[in-house]
């Protein structure tokens, strides 16, 4: 097996055994050079000066954004509207269509599955705008059957929030099947797509999603920037979120007559070198290969399921099915708090996480209160598979329980 | 990968089998302390007298093993004591946990001072719900 983690500094630096993916990847050295060489070689405000250098700037940061829409197929460029994170995408999304489109009466349906930050919003579009939240329920293997998609989304749905992949039992949704339903009763569907863009290719233009979001650090790319997919008649018709610096063709005393798009929800300065990082990042997965990275972590994550599955007392959450879990494996271990199995791990120099996971209603639906993830990256190895066995194994004997 | 007890012993008891693990009824103090980070949730609740004594005092919720038997092992020390006594030895405690209490002091919080490892854990000081001993 080739060693991949020769391209990522930290992983080489640090002896750490790095199974908290989900939550970040570590960063290769080309998307450090790629964010560090906007500063040192082509630094100015992007899309404001006339001299080259800004125009360097600008060049870079527009074409990491055509590098993000050949990535995902989106139809144009200015469906490509650049955040700081999936949450930001998400939170514009609500603020600006969701606040403009949704009214009383009106419902909005929200899988149990989602992370807080496809939750909340949609918590504050329906109590802001007197619309009913509904949830989309799913089995304890994490699916979800045509019938409870049928079921709760009818001719009230005006919108649909759904994962692609959960980040607690990550297993890929059937959004097909979600955005076909919603499609029919002319409901618009936001996606989630950060827990899979970095481990499958995604095809916004096939899936006809028409919102996706997703982060730039989840996927080998830099912290704080984020990617809002739109489709350009939505996003044409939508009111600016923020306002401000560079999202206006002309301010007067009265008011302002907004940029086209994308610009015109980038208010302010934006983060052109953490473009320039994510399109390394993109540049980087298309080198290694999306075919190569989904056999390697299928293949680790079989066999720490496998592994984790022998040790008595251990559970996993979700399916049985090492194929439906995209690299995350949560799991509780009786009578040892998630905490004590993470600092325990810990100590054995493994990182994983603890706690809920920013999914508290999924956990309290599954009938868990925390739980601890370990989530796998294609650069993880069998030896660091076997550890965190290894590790699990020893748990409860090292809480003071027999077997 | 070591077999021996992660934690101290004491602090193991304490998890596994904790004294004062359950409800009371009609209790004078009712707090609860929650850890936003993982979403345990720790409820105390104390009897406190006319003369300002600790009567009666558990705790429920769910939470880590040194939440547990922090709990436990303080609701021991402080039960049968004034309530400026417990909030001596909270205050004792947490200054423990964050590495500034004296050898005498720790002394003085006998079983407790088992806790006083987790100073070097500064995720778990911060996390920890020990707020809730404090009366």
């Amino acid at each position: 097996m080739p060693d991949y983690k020769k391209d990522f500094p930290l992983l080489v630096k640090e002896p750490t055994i790095y199974l908290d993916n989900a939550a970040t990847s570590q960063k290769p050295e080309c998307v450090l050079e790629a964010e560090k060489g906007f500063y040192v070689n082509h630094n100015a405000n992007p899309l404001r000066g006339f001299y080259p250098l800004s125009m360097e700037a600008t060049d870079i940061y527009e074409n990491a954004r055509k590098k993000v829409q050949q990535f995902i197929n989106a139809k144009s460029e200015r469906e490509i509207i650049f955040t700081r994170n999936t949450t930001e995408s998400i939170n514009l999304v609500a603020y600006s269509y969701g606040l403009s489109n949704i009214k009383k009466g009106d419902e909005i349906v929200v899988s149990i599955m989602e992370h807080h930050s496809n939750m909340l919003p949609w918590q504050m579009v329906a109590r802001n705008t007197g619309a009913e939240l509904k949830y989309l329920e799913c089995e304890a293997d994490g699916s979800v059957s045509e019938e409870t998609i049928e079921k709760v989304i009818t001719d009230k749905t005006k919108l649909v929030a759904c994962g692609h992949v959960s980040n607690v039992l990550g297993r890929v949704n059937p959004i097909d099947k979600i955005i076909k339903r919603a499609h029919d009763y002319g409901a618009v569907v936001v996606i989630d797509a950060a827990q899979s863009a970095p481990h499958m290719g995604i095809d916004v233009s096939a899936m006809d999603a028409d919102f996706l979001a997703f982060s730039g650090h989840k996927m080998f790319g830099p912290m704080g920037i984020g990617v809002l997919y739109g489709k350009e008649k939505l996003l044409n018709a939508m009111p600016p979120f923020l306002t401000g610096g560079e999202m206006i063709e002309s301010v007067t005393r009265e008011g302002a007559k907004y940029a086209e798009l994308p610009h015109k929800f980038e208010a302010g300065t934006v983060n052109a070198a953490g473009a320039a990082g994510l399109a390394a990042a993109i540049d980087f997965i298309e080198k290694i290969g999306f075919d190569v990275m989904e056999e390697r972590e299928a293949a680790l994550t079989a066999m720490a399921m496998e592994g984790l599955k022998a040790i008595p007392h251990v559970k996993i959450l979700g399916s049985e099915n090492p194929s439906e879990h995209t690299g995350i494996i949560t799991f509780v271990i009786d009578d040892v708090h998630p905490h004590d199995v993470s600092a325990i791990l810990e100590a054995d120099g493994i990182d994983v996480r603890a706690g809920h996971h920013c999914a508290q209603p999924l956990l309290a639906h599954l009938g868990v209160r925390s739980a601890t993830r370990a989530s796998i990256m294609y650069y993880n190895t069998e030896e660091e598979i076997k550890a965190l066995i290894d590790s699990a194994a020893t748990v409860r004997k090292r809480m003071g329980y027999g077997e | 990968m070591e077999n021996r007890s992660f934690y101290n012993e004491i602090l193991t008891e304490h998890n596994m089998r904790p004294d004062y693990k359950h409800d009371i009824e009609n209790p004078d103090y009712e707090l609860e302390g929650v850890n936003p980070s993982c979403g345990d949730d720790i409820i105390l609740k104390l009897k406190v007298d006319d003369n300002g004594i600790i009567t009666d005092g558990a705790f429920t919720g769910d939470g880590c093993a040194i939440s547990q038997a922090s709990a436990d092992i303080m609701l021991g020390i402080i039960i049968g004591k004034s309530k400026d006594e417990a909030l001596k030895y909270g205050d004792i405690f947490f200054r423990m946990i964050k590495g500034e209490a004296t050898e005498d002091e720790i002394d003085s919080l006998e079983e407790a001072s088992v806790l006083r490892d987790i100073s070097h854990m500064p995720a778990r000081v911060k996390a920890h719900p020990g707020g809730d001993v404090r009366g």
